[in-house]
């Protein structure tokens, strides 16, 4: 990936909503040049989505986020593919990731509350052949996620004028 | 027999009222620019006000830093260390100078470790000025090199600095300036307020008229790692120049660590030797919950550093590119984190600009008269806060202007 790329991709992260012409401006570049970077890099999947980063717990007082260690059998010549993709195209996975050491995947698991979710474990996942067992863990409060502090403090302590 | 001793002395006069009992150097000495804008812009505590005002960095002193200083205080770290302070930070100071800077300093006799590069500033100039003595000001500048001459009953002699040069000290301006008293320049390059720099070429011939001229240069270097394109040069490391200069610096600014109060000055071992002396008598040592964040800071903090200049870069063309579009002319600043745009063109001065400003826009900028000679005609506007809040505060002072119109 060249510099150029890695810089815009460094100032979505923080602001998806920044313009071209301002990420030119900022990094000294060609307004042309960046809006191609930011096509090339939407076409190549490296820009998934520009998605807004939700404090559920302010919306939904109910609503339950699980992180469920699964341990399963791989099958021949595919692996963990396709039973990861049975789990992933439930709308209610939020993650999957393929992980190393004690158990195979990780399955992150939106629900609107506890029974929602715990049925969606017996129901669905624990359900599925080649699941040999799961370990359902429950998100008591977020502090931070994907790099963004979730707990509300001032965080401008400087006075309004200085030397 | 003891004799009866007169109680009142006859030459001393009655006083009338407690200003009578201030020296004359306090008396003498105005109360800052700024003080008054930040009152007015406390006084209005108004929530929607964007200050481009602030002269420190935006970011809060990284983790690690802070972790460092917090673990030393659970350590029971709370005691003075010695008075230039702790050996390891200067080695690492003396370390970190040659790296970047290519200034070799002994960190056993040339490294002074000061509350604040402040507290540097006014070590260097009480060590130095004698009454009578003139020091040299390439102006605008940062304001406390002025006070604290008079202080000491020097004169400050200040040197203007123009846009048409991008506010460097030419060496003209600077032989002009010269007198037999002349004993002392101040250089402050990147600036405060302008954002200028001198380069390697534009420094040369500055030292050449110090050496001719016998001049103690006092070289506050306090924004050395924010330049935007080009290398920060340390005076010092011009040839010939190490003896003759005093490097000011800290790590306010480079390492967003202002509250800390860490600085530290370097320079011939007599000129540092009379400084210690003054510091141990005044403060002792620098705090040593600062002295032990501060060798974090060097030991592991370069790669937050890079990261913190590269926004800080960012900004820098936003604003500036800003301001020219709002038709508000405005050199290109290479360092510091300032731009310093003029404001000429409306027919205002620059105080009742920034009252205006700050009145019908809600953006406070500092009026550029306060900072000396030049700065009249001038805003500053401090580009260390959010691309949100610089956005918005173009937009206002771009509707200001147009008003104004």
């Amino acid at each position: 990936m060249n510099e150029l790329k890695a810089k815009i991709l460094d100032l979505l992260k923080e602001d998806a909503r920044l313009s071209p012409a301002t990420i030119a401006t900022m990094l000294g570049a060609e307004e042309a040049e960046v809006s191609s970077a930011i096509d090339e890099m939407e076409r190549d999947h490296v820009i998934v989505k520009y998605a807004a980063v939700v404090n559920w717990s302010k919306v939904d007082d109910e609503k339950v986020t699980a992180l469920i260690e699964v341990e399963c059998s791989p099958e021949r010549g595919r692996g963990f593919e396709s039973i990861a993709e049975r789990i992933y195209l439930y709308p209610e996975v939020k993650s999957v990731y393929l992980m190393s050491g004690a158990y195979d995947l990780c399955v992150e698991i939106d629900g609107k509350n506890l029974k929602e979710v715990a049925s969606f474990v017996s129901n669905k996942l624990s359900t599925i052949e080649s699941v040999i067992s799961t370990k359902t863990f429950f998100i008591l409060k977020k502090y931070k996620q994907d790099g963004i502090i979730f707990e509300e403090f001032e965080d401008d302590h400087r006075l309004p004028i200085s030397p | 027999m003891i004799k009866d001793v007169e109680t009142q002395p006859e030459t001393r006069n009655k006083r009338s009222g407690m200003q009578d009992y201030l020296a004359a150097g306090a008396r003498a000495i105005p109360p800052s620019g700024i003080r008054r804008f930040f009152d007015l812009v406390s006084a209005s505590k108004d929530s929607s006000i964007i200050s481009l005002g602030v002269g420190e960095p935006d970011f809060v002193t990284p983790w690690k830093y802070r972790d460092a200083a917090v673990y030393s205080l659970e350590k029971g770290k709370t005691q003075y260390t010695s008075n230039a302070g702790m050996p390891e930070l200067r080695e690492a100071i003396a370390e970190y100078l040659h790296g970047r800077f290519d200034v070799r300093y002994d960190p056993a006799s040339e490294v002074l470790v000061t509350v604040g590069g402040s507290e540097a500033i006014d070590l260097a100039i009480r060590a130095l000025i004698e009454p009578g003595d003139e020091l040299l000001i390439p102006e605008p500048c940062y304001i406390s090199y002025n006070p604290i001459t008079t202080l000491g009953g020097g004169v400050p002699v200040g040197i203007e600095t123009f846009a048409k040069d991008q506010f460097k000290l030419t060496a003209e301006s600077l032989r002009a300036a010269i007198t037999p008293r002349s004993k002392l320049l101040i250089l402050c390059y990147p600036s405060n307020p302008t954002g200028a720099i001198m380069t390697y070429e534009d420094l040369l011939p500055i030292a050449k008229i110090v050496e001719e001229n016998d001049l103690i240069v006092v070289s506050d270097e306090i924004y050395a790692e924010l330049t935007y394109g080009s290398n920060h040069v340390s005076f010092a490391s011009l040839p010939g120049m190490k003896d003759r200069t005093i490097v000011v610096s800290g790590f306010s600014k480079a390492f967003a660590m202002t509250g800390w109060r860490m600085g530290y000055a370097c320079g011939h071992p007599d000129l540092i030797g009379a400084m210690l002396k003054i510091h141990q008598y005044t403060v002792m040592c620098a705090p040593i919950m600062g002295q032990v964040a501060a060798l974090e800071a060097l030991r592991n903090g370069m790669d937050e550093m890079y990261k913190m200049i590269e926004s800080y870069n960012q900004r820098r063309r936003l604003v500036v590119q800003g301001f020219r579009e709002i038709g508000l002319p405005c050199h290109e600043p290479q360092g510091a984190f300032y731009a310093f745009p003029c404001i000429e063109g409306t027919g205002l001065t620059s105080e009742e600009f920034a009252s205006r400003l700050l009145t019908e826009a809600k953006v406070a900028a500092v009026p550029g008269h306060v900072f000396g000679k030049g700065g009249e005609g001038f805003i500053r506007c401090s580009y260390a806060t959010s691309v949100a809040q610089l956005t918005e505060a173009l937009e206002r002072i771009g509707g200001f202007l147009n008003k104004l119109r």
